[in-house]
C-alpha cells in the first residue's frame, strides 16, 4: 500500500504537512561521523555469543544509524528544517525452530547481549504456538565487506541555505508561471546499516536516497474551481548531483507536451511547467467516458506496476501472512505451478531487481545478508516467480533467497519487502511519438495521480497528473477528469506496444507501507512508455451542494 | 524507560526551559509502552513490546525556529538537545508566518487513562489471539489478526508558562477470518481506550460469522444502490472529509468548502439536516487530550456540522490572526449523532439494498468535490424485503462523503472507532444512504 499518511500536502488535505518521524533531530556537523566498524563488530559479536550461549541455532544483528533531513516550503516561505537521527541494535534469533526479536537503543555489549537473551526467550515462547519450524535457505558468510550507494555530491554537506534557495526558486517559478500556490519539499535519507550473522557475515552498508516532490495549485475564484499539478520527478538513490540536470537528462514527451527527466532533475524548470499546466487544467476539456487506447508514460506507469504486479507477487501475501492488513493475492501458487498463467500479453516481461544503480531498491545485501540479484517474475506474459526471503525460498523450490528482506529501522523486525519491479523495454525501435501515430482514439497519461486497488490486486483505478487526447494518430488537446478502471490480468493482456530502451526510465515510491505495526520502504519501478488497448475510462467530475 | 510521573516530567521541562538562550522555547515529552501480538494462518507470527520516551525542544530567535529531539534524559543530554535546537534555529531562514508561543492555557483534564488497559500483559494478548484462532479452527476457518495496546503520557510546556501533563491508554484489534478455500472473508475492528469495553470473543465471532456467510458471493450489476454502511465502512471517508475542514484552504479557494468569488462556506447547508457532528475532548467514549499538541492551544467542545450546516472550520494560529478569528485547539475526535437503532433494525427497514462491512484503499480522486474511490471488503451482502438475502461480490465505489451525507435516509447506533488512515478518534453511527455509487465489480475476496 502506497501510504498517504506521511505526506499531507496540497489542496483539501488540511494544509498541514506530516513528516515521518524516524528519530531524533541532530546538528548537521554530527552527520558525518560514522560509527567505527570495529565497534559495530564487537557489539554484533557480543549479541551473537549471548544468543548462541542461550541456545539459539541462528542469530543476526542489525546495527543501524538512520540520518534524515527534511526541508519543507510553502510559496516563498521555508516552513521547516528538521534533522533526525536514530541509532540502535536489533537482534533476531531462531531458537526451538521459532523466531524471536528484541531491540535496544543502548549500544553497549551488555545491553545487546541482554537483548539477544530476551530474543531467545521470546523465540522459545513463540515456539509453543509454532506449527512448523523456521528453515532458512542457506547463505554463505561473506566475512567483513562494505557496500555504499554511488554518489558524487553528499547531501549532508550541501548547505541548508542552498537547499532552501533552490526550493524557494522553484516555488517562485511556479507562481510566476500561473500557480496560485506552490509547495516543494526535500527529503534526504542516509541509512548506515551494519549486518552480522552467525553464518559468518559482517556487512557494512551506507545507503543514500533523495526525493523532491512539489505541487502547484491554480485557483479560479470566479468559477470556484481549483486544479493541482504535482512534480514529474522520481525519488532516487543518488547524491545531490541529482539536481544538476543537463540537457542530456531532459526528455521531450510525445508531441512535446512537456519535459520529462532521466538521471537528474531540473526542479525549477518542472515547477515552472507545473504552474503553467495547473492553470491550463482549469479550462481543459472534460473527458468523454468510454474505451480508449492508453499511452502511459513511465512517470505514471510505475505506480500501476507497483500495485498490480509488485504487491501481487509478494510471496508472504500469496501465503496469507498479510491477510489482515494489506491483503492476499490473486497470483496464487497453483497459477504459478501451472507454468501457463497468462498474467499479461506475450510482450510483457517483468523483472525483480536490486542491482540497478540509482534505483531505490539498490543495495549490496538485504537485511538477511543475501547479496542483491535480478530475476524474472513474468516472462513472455507468464507468471514465473515471486519475491522471497530466506525462510520462504524452499516453498517455491528456490535453493537460495531472492534477497527481499528489509526492516525500516533497527527497532523493527525484518520481513519480505518488494525489490524494484520493472517492465522491460520493447525489442523493436519505437519512440513515444511513433506509438501515438497508430492510435485512433486514445489518451496519453503522465505523472502519478489517484491510485486504488483491491486487497487481492484484481480491480484497480488510477489517475495521473496530465492527460492528452489522441485522435487519429495525433495529440490534440489536454483533458481533465480522467481515471481508468481495469482488472490486473485484463490490463496486462491488453499491453500491445512498448517503446524501446531509449525511453526506459524509473519512477518510485518513497513511503511504501506494509505490515503490522506498519513499516515503510522505498522502491523503484522502471518501464518504457507503453500502450494498452481498449481500457475503460471514467469521468470523475462531480458537483456537490 | 518507565513512563514519567507528572512531577518528574515537570522537573525536566523546567530544566530545559532554563537552559534555553532563545527568545522563546517549547518542550514536549512523550513516552509510550506498546505491546502487540500478530498472527496469521492460525499461528502467532510475532509478539513484542516497544518502550520509548522522547523529548522535543523547539527554540526560536525572532522568527527563526529550530527543532531537536533526543531520548536520553541526563542533564548533559538535555543541554545537548537545547543547543542543537538553537543551532538549527540560527541556520533557518526567517519564517514570516512564525507565531509566538501561546500564553498560559487552562487544560481541563479528560478521562483518557484506564488502569485496566495499562495492566494488559503478554498473557492477555496471547488469549486474544487464542480466541480467534481456536474459534476459527473449530469452524474450519483461517484467522489473521493484530492486537496492540498502549499506555502513554504527554507533557507540554513553554517559556510563557504553559504546562500540561496527561496519561492515556488505548487498544486496537483487527482480525480477518477467511475460509480455507479463500471464497469467504470476514473482518472486525475494535478500537477503545478502556479495555472493559472490549470483548475479544464477541469481536472474533463477528468476523467468523461474516466469513461463513460471505461464501459463494453473487455478482450484482454496478450502479447506484441504497446501502447500509456499518461505522467501519464510513470511518475513512469521513476522516478524509473532516481533514479538509481547514479555513485557510477554503479561504484560498482550494477546498470543497471554498465559496464562489472568495471566502468559505461557513454556515451553509451542505448536508442532510439529520447530520450533526461535533468534537468534544471530554466525551466519555472517545476522550482525547484537552490540548492540541501542534499549537498547545486548549481544545473545546465545538460543533462542526449542525443540522446539516457547516458550523466550524479549523483555523491555524497564523490564519486566525490574519482573518481576525479566534484560534482554538484542533479537534482530536469526531462525534456524529445517531439513534438507538441497531444495524439489524436498519436492515429490517430496507426494501432493497447492500450491507457494507468495510471499505478499503480509499484515495482522493478529485479534491474539488471530495470524490473518493475505494472498495468494499470482508462482508458485502444483498438485502431484500428487510432481510439479508445473500453475499455479493465486492464493488469499487466513486463517491463523495458530501453527497453521502446528503443522501442519508436513516441513522443507527454510534460505535467507537478509529479510522485505518485517519487521525481522529471516532464515534459514528451506521447509516442507510440512498444512491451510493458503485462503479465496477471486483473479484477480490
Amino acid at each position: 500500500m502506497e501510504r498517504r499518511s506521511f505526506l499531507k500536502i496540497g489542496a483539501a488535505a488540511g494544509g498541514s504537512l506530516l513528516i515521518p518521524v524516524f528519530g531524533n533531530a541532530i546538528a548537521a556537523e554530527e552527520l558525518l561521523n560514522p560509527m567505527a566498524v570495529q565497534f559495530k563488530k564487537s557489539l554484533a559479536d557480543a549479541a551473537m555469543n549471548a544468543a548462541t550461549k542461550a541456545g539459539a541455532s541462528y542469530c543476526d544483528v542489525r546495527i543501524g544509524r538512520y540520518l534524515n533531513q527534511f526541508v519543507t516550503t510553502r510559496d516563498l516561505n521555508v516552513e521547516n528544517i528538521v534533522n533526525t537521527e536514530s541509532s540502535g541494535v536489533g537482534v533476531r534469533v531462531i531458537a526451538n525452530g521459532a523466531y524471536g526479536f528484541c531491540s535496544t537503543n543502548v549500544m553497549t555489549p551488555d545491553s545487546v547481549a541482554a537483548a539477544a537473551r530476551q530474543a531467545v526467550a521470546i523465540a522459545r515462547a513463540n515456539a509453543r504456538l509454532q506449527t512448523e519450524p523456521v528453515v532458512l535457505a542457506p547463505v554463505k558468510g561473506v566475512g567483513e565487506v562494505a557496500w555504499a550507494t554511488q554518489f558524487k555530491k553528499d547531501w549532508r554537506i550541501v548547505p541548508i541555505k542552498e537547499k532552501a534557495e533552490m526550493l524557494i526558486a522553484a516555488n517562485k517559478a511556479g507562481l510566476d508561471a500561473g500557480a496560485s500556490f506552490m509547495s516543494s519539499n526535500l527529503f534526504q535519507v542516509n541509512q548506515q546499516k551494519y549486518f552480522a550473522s552467525t553464518d559468518g557475515s559482517y556487512i557494512d552498508q551506507d545507503i543514500h536516497r533523495l526525493w523532491a516532490p512539489l505541487t502547484a495549485t491554480a485557483v479560479d475564484k470566479a468559477t470556484n474551481r481549483f486544479r493541482t499539478r504535482d512534480g514529474l520527478s522520481s525519488p532516487t538513490s543518488m547524491g545531490y548531483e541529482f539536481f544538476d540536470a543537463k540537457e542530456s537528462n531532459k526528455i521531450k514527451a510525445a508531441g512535446n507536451v512537456t519535459t520529462l527527466y532521466k538521471g537528474a532533475y531540473d526542479l525549477i524548470e518542472d515547477a515552472r511547467a507545473a504552474g503553467r499546466q495547473a492553470r491550463e487544467k482549469l479550462t481543459a476539456k472534460t473527458v468523454e467516458p468510454g474505451k480508449y487506447d492508453l499511452v502511459l508514460s513511465p512517470e505514471h506507469l510505475f505506480l500501476t506496476i507497483h500495485e498490480s504486479v509488485g504487491h501481487a507477487t509478494e510471496l508472504d501475501r500469496v501465503l496469507g501472512y498479510e491477510a489482515n492488513y494489506a491483503g492476499t493475492s490473486f497470483a496464487t501458487l497453483d497459477k504459478w505451478k501451472s507454468k501457463n498463467f497468462k498474467y499479461g500479453s506475450d510482450l510483457v516481461n517483468i523483472v525483480a531487481d536490486k542491482t540497478t544503480p540509482g534505483s531505490l531498491g539498490c543495495v549490496g545485501y538485504d537485511d538477511e545478508g543475501v547479496a542483491s540479484k535480478r530475476w524474472d517474475l513474468i516472462r513472455n506474459g507468464i507468471l514465473v516467480n515471486y519475491q522471497a526471503t530466506r525462510d520462504q525460498a524452499a516453498i517455491i523450490g528456490e535453493k537460495e533467497s531472492h534477497g527481499c528482506s528489509y526492516a525500516d529501522s533497527w527497532s523493527s523486525v525484518q520481513f519480505q519487502r518488494m525489490p524494484n519491479v520493472s517492465l522491460e523495454a520493447g525489442k523493436k525501435p519505437l519512440t513515444p511519438d511513433d506509438m501515438v501515430k497508430d492510435i485512433k482514439k486514445g489518451i496519453y497519461i503522465l505523472g502519478r495521480g489517484s491510485y486504488s486497488i483491491d486487497q487481492q490486486r484484481y480491480n484497480f483505478q488510477f489517475g495521473g497528473q496530465l492527460y492528452f487526447e489522441i485522435k487519429n494518430g495525433k495529440i490534440t488537446n489536454q483533458l481533465e477528469d480522467v481515471a481508468y478502471q481495469s482488472n490486473t490480468q485484463e490490463f496486462w493482456n491488453a499491453c500491445s506496444a512498448l517503446c524501446d530502451e531509449r525511453d526506459w526510465r524509473m519512477g518510485g515510491s518513497f513511503f511504501d507501507g506494509k505490515g503490522q505495526p506498519s513499516q515503510v520502504s522505498a522502491v523503484s519501478h522502471g518501464s518504457p512508455t507503453t500502450r494498452f488497448n481498449g481500457i475503460n475510462v471514467i469521468n470523475t467530475a462531480r458537483k456537490i451542494g | 524507560m518507565k513512563n514519567l510521573s507528572q512531577d518528574e516530567a515537570k522537573r525536566i521541562c523546567d530544566k530545559v526551559l532554563s537552559l534555553s538562550k532563545g527568545d522563546q522555547c517549547e518542550v514536549n515529552i512523550t513516552g509510550s509502552r506498546k505491546g502487540n501480538i500478530r498472527y496469521a494462518r492460525n499461528a502467532v507470527s510475532t509478539a513484542g513490546l516497544i518502550e520509548d520516551t522522547q523529548l522535543t525542544v523547539s527554540v526560536a530567535f525572532g522568527k527563526k525556529q529550530g527543532i531537536a529531539s533526543i531520548n536520553e534524559f541526563d542533564d548533559k543530554s538535555l543541554e545537548k538537545a537545547v543547543r542543537r535546537a538553537e543551532d538549527l534555529a540560527r541556520l533557518a531562514p526567517e519564517n514570516p508566518e512564525f507565531m509566538s508561543t501561546p500564553t498560559k492555557q487552562e487544560y481541563k483534564a479528560s478521562q483518557t487513562f484506564f488502569q485496566k488497559t495499562a495492566d494488559i500483559d503478554p498473557e492477555f494478548r496471547a488469549q486474544v489471539a487464542a480466541y480467534s484462532i481456536e474459534n476459527s479452527k473449530k469452524n474450519k476457518l483461517v484467522a489473521a489478526g493484530f492486537f496492540t495496546d498502549s499506555t502513554q503520557f504527554t507533557t507540554i510546556a513553554n517559556s510563557n508558562g504553559v504546562f500540561g501533563y496527561q496519561q492515556d491508554t488505548g487498544l486496537d484489534f483487527t482480525v480477518t477470518v477467511r475460509t480455507e478455500d479463500g471464497r469467504g472473508s470476514g473482518w472486525v475492528k475494535r478500537s477503545v481506550g478502556d479495555v472493559s469495553k472490549f470483548d475479544a470473543r464477541e469481536a472474533s465471532n463477528v468476523a467468523i460469522e461474516k466469513a461463513l456467510k460471505s461464501v459463494d458471493a453473487k455478482a450484482l450489476e454496478p450502479g447506484r444502490y441504497t446501502v447500509i454502511l456499518e461505522p467501519a465502512a464510513t470511518s475513512d471517508l469521513l476522516g478524509y472529509m473532516f481533514s479538509g475542514f481547514d479555513a485557510r484552504q477554503a479561504d484560498e479557494g482550494r477546498s470543497f468548502l471554498s465559496k464562489k468569488g472568495g471566502g468559505n462556506r461557513m454556515g451553509e447547508k451542505l448536508f442532510d439536516e439529520q447530520v450533526n457532528v461535533w468534537a468534544d475532548p471530554w466525551d466519555k467514549d472517545v476522550a482525547v487530550l484537552p490540548w492540541d499538541g501542534q499549537n498547545m492551544l486548549a481544545r473545546e467542545r465545538m460543533d462542526i456540522i449542525k443540522g446539516g450546516k457547516v458550523a466550524n472550520l479549523d483555523y491555524s494560529r497564523f490564519w486566525a490572526q490574519k482573518q481576525g478569528k479566534r484560534a482554538v485547539g484542533s479537534p482530536g475526535n469526531i462525534i456524529m449523532a445517531g439513534t438507538n437503532k441497531s444495524t439489524q433494525e436498519l436492515i429490517a427497514n430496507t426494501k432493497k439494498g447492500v450491507l457494507v462491512t468495510r471499505t478499503w484503499y480509499i484515495r482522493m480522486v478529485d479534491p474539488q468535490s471530495v470524490l473518493l474511490t475505494g472498495l468494499t471488503r470482508d462482508g458485502t451482502f444483498y438485502i431484500e424485503n428487510g432481510k439479508i438475502k445473500h453475499p455479493i461480490k465486492n464493488f469499487r465505489f466513486n463517491e463523495s462523503p458530501v453527497t453521502m451525507l446528503n443522501n442519508i435516509e436513516e441513522l443507527g447506533r454510534p460505535e467507537i472507532l478509529a479510522g485505518d488512515e485517519s487521525q481522529y478518534q471516532l464515534l459514528i453511527p451506521a447509516m442507510r444512504v440512498r444512491d451510493f455509487n458503485f462503479t465496477s465489480l471486483s473479484d477480490a475476496v
